[in-house]
């Protein structure tokens, strides 16, 4: 496929606000997940919360506070942070607001606004009015949200396929520009803790007491965290490159990777196909490495098998908690700054791998010169998404 | 100038009850079947029926799944249960409340391991999975099956949410057709569509489409698509 360049990008996720925060934070080996302090009930986790996002600074304006929720909040500071607002300003007027396209990914989007509707009916008077504004509670709330709040004109849907969401938007993006329906695509995922993905990874026994440890023999689940990621994709533009993607199913369970990880093996090679690159030339994967036992004994399988012992291959997890679905553009972006400054992070929190893990997989964070990376995303109902990024060296 | 999309119809199937009733779909085991979501049971049903009216096999089809709210049923459970007993929560309910509960359940009923997408867009939600599912005809160049359901309104959230009775439709897209097949042609335009009649289902915007297909009426029709644009479609019967 012919490359789009990758010409702005911004994060928010519990390292704080900005891509130096991130990047700072994972070379200084920081941990920002804090014990689970946003449900009511006493749930014994760890997660990544965005600090100071209820802060007044990140107040919705006027014309858009029936938005209100968390989770547009959160995307709110995603879009006014590492100067996004202005490069998609300089892209509408590049091209017209009606030739962006805007493809988001979210897992439960303004989900925590209908669980505080349900909470405001012990007493209905109570409820504010932004709570009653229809729009708010269905998945598209986050497209509709950043759509209204960037001033995009072009075809814009919201996609909810769990922990892949904000991976396959690149996906759609490279379609919509490989057929012309559009000259720039603004892709991203935004997923914010709410109280369903605690209750509900906590209900299936997925969530790890104290912090998680990606490919650990002593791995106990995830900790769950919140992000919101957006990237802008434009014809040309960066030397940084989107170059493949590769998406399948497992056709196996809905909450269980397929044992021999066919469906991630698949995607893996479509997105190298879709480069005509080779898995010997990748040298850096940002795992999906929740820290799950069977997600990271799956992953570490279809590493071992399909990559040479020098590609390096980590999970951040550890560092930002499971996004769920703003995991995918999150990790990506992740890979950016890998690409552009050679930095390679390790795995935080895991002392000894599983036996399974093969020598890719590493600990430490370490410096290179990385041209071809990959960044791994499987989510619920066997959903896999795999993205090659690149760095032009012509 | 925005380029066109062009595809062919190969099969369809509507299940519309407004007064709520669910289908049984038998690709699914009868345990499966009586637990199934609603929103799994239509877009299953709908799914097996379009793949044996356009006589594909399921397993070989990539996947469209769109729906404006998800389940409304689980997530009235979900948020009542989360506001009164949060630590009782059935892990099923949990992992059948993802928007993608209806493609994952379709492609391990069907051992489909082509890719699927899921996706909402509020009040456009029909369009823009219409929109999606042609785009990947042409940019792939194969044939995709594509899914839409919405279902009722439960509990207080009928304050919020807007959606009568239980609604679902497959179309199987392709290239290229038999000759005296439908074919579709989709535009985006900057016009604005009227919106859905109020008491209607979610996804009703799908039905003058499938009475189009089925009548074999050559027309265009004008489907809401944002807040100031339409996607229109120009539906056309071969000779």
């Amino acid at each position: 496929m012919r490359p789009l360049a990758i010409t702005a990008y911004t994060v928010v996720c519990a390292t704080g606000y900005g891509k130096n925060a991130l990047l700072a934070a994972l070379q200084d080996r920081r941990a920002p997940l804090i014990p689970n302090d946003f449900t009511a009930e006493s749930l014994p986790t760890w997660i990544g919360r965005v600090p100071g996002l209820e802060g007044e600074q990140w107040n919705l304006p006027a014309e858009l506070a029936p938005w209100e929720s968390r989770n547009n909040r959160l995307a709110w500071a995603g879009l006014h942070t590492d100067d996004f607002t202005t490069a998609v300003a300089g892209a509408r007027h590049r091209h017209g607001a009606r030739r962006i396209a805007l493809v988001m990914g979210t897992s439960t989007a303004a989900i925590d606004a209908t669980e505080a509707f349900y909470r405001h009916q012990a007493d209905p008077p109570s409820t504010p009015p932004h709570l009653r504004q229809g729009e708010l509670h269905t998945p598209h709330s986050l497209g509709h949200f950043v759509q209204s709040a960037l001033g995009l004109e072009g075809p814009c849907f919201t996609i909810a396929t769990a922990c892949s969401s904000s991976a396959k938007v690149f996906g759609q993006a490279e379609r919509l520009m490989r057929l012309g329906l559009c000259d720039a695509v603004v892709v991203g995922g935004v997923d914010s803790l709410c109280n369903s993905v605690l209750y509900g990874f906590a209900s299936l026994q997925l969530l790890s007491p104290d912090p998680c440890r990606p490919f650990a023999v002593d791995r106990r689940g995830l900790n769950l965290g919140e992000a919101a990621a957006f990237v802008l994709l434009e014809r040309s533009g960066s030397e940084l490159q989107l170059l493949g993607y590769g998406e399948t199913s497992d056709a196996h369970h809905m909450s269980a990777p397929h044992p021999e990880g066919l469906g991630a093996r698949q995607a893996i090679e479509q997105a190298l196909g879709r480069a005509g690159r080779r898995a010997q030339e990748v040298q850096y994967i940002n795992l999906h490495g929740t820290a799950t036992p069977k997600n990271d004994a799956v992953e570490a399988l279809v590493v071992a098998q399909m990559f040479p012992a020098a590609t390096r291959a980590s999970s951040t997890k550890g560092w930002t908690g499971h996004t769920l679905g703003a995991a995918g553009s999150l990790e990506a972006i992740i890979t950016f700054m890998t690409l552009q400054t050679g930095f390679i992070p390790g795995t935080l929190n895991t002392r000894e791998l599983d036996q399974m893990c093969g020598p890719q997989i590493r600990l430490d964070n370490a410096q290179g010169d990385v041209q071809l990376a990959l960044s791994n995303s499987f989510g619920f109902g066997g959903s896999n998404c795999v993205l090659l990024f690149g760095r032009d060296s012509r | 100038m925005s380029a066109n999309l062009q595809v062919a119809v190969l099969g369809c199937a509507l299940w519309n009850s407004p007064q709520g009733a669910r289908p049984q779909p038998s690709i699914l085991p009868a345990n499966e079947r009586r637990r199934a979501p609603d929103t799994v049971a239509v877009a299953l049903q709908v799914a097996q029926a379009a793949c044996l009216n356009a006589g594909r096999d399921p397993a070989q089809l990539a996947t469209v799944f769109a729906s404006t709210y998800g389940d409304l049923a689980i997530t009235d459970y979900m948020c009542s249960t989360l506001a009164q007993a949060p630590t009782t929560l059935s892990p099923t309910r949990f992992h059948n409340s993802v928007h993608n509960a209806a493609a994952g359940y379709w492609t391990i009923a069907t051992g489909c391991r082509q890719p699927y997408c899921a996706l909402g867009a509020g009040d456009y939600t029909f369009a823009a999975g219409l929109f999606a599912a042609a785009l990947q005809v042409c940019a792939d160049q194969t044939d995709v099956l594509y899914v839409a359901y919405d279902t009722e309104t439960r509990g207080v959230q009928a304050q919020l949410a807007r959606s009568r009775g239980v609604l679902g439709v497959a179309l199987v897209l392709g290239v290229t057709g038999p000759a005296d097949g439908a074919a579709l042609e989709l535009e985006v335009s900057s016009q604005a569509a009227a919106g859905r009649t109020p008491g209607t289902n979610a996804m009703a915007a799908c039905l003058p489409l499938i009475a189009a297909i089925e009548d074999r009426q050559s027309q265009v029709l004008c489907l809401p698509f944002g807040p100031d644009s339409s996607l229109r479609l120009q539906v056309r019967h071969g000779l």
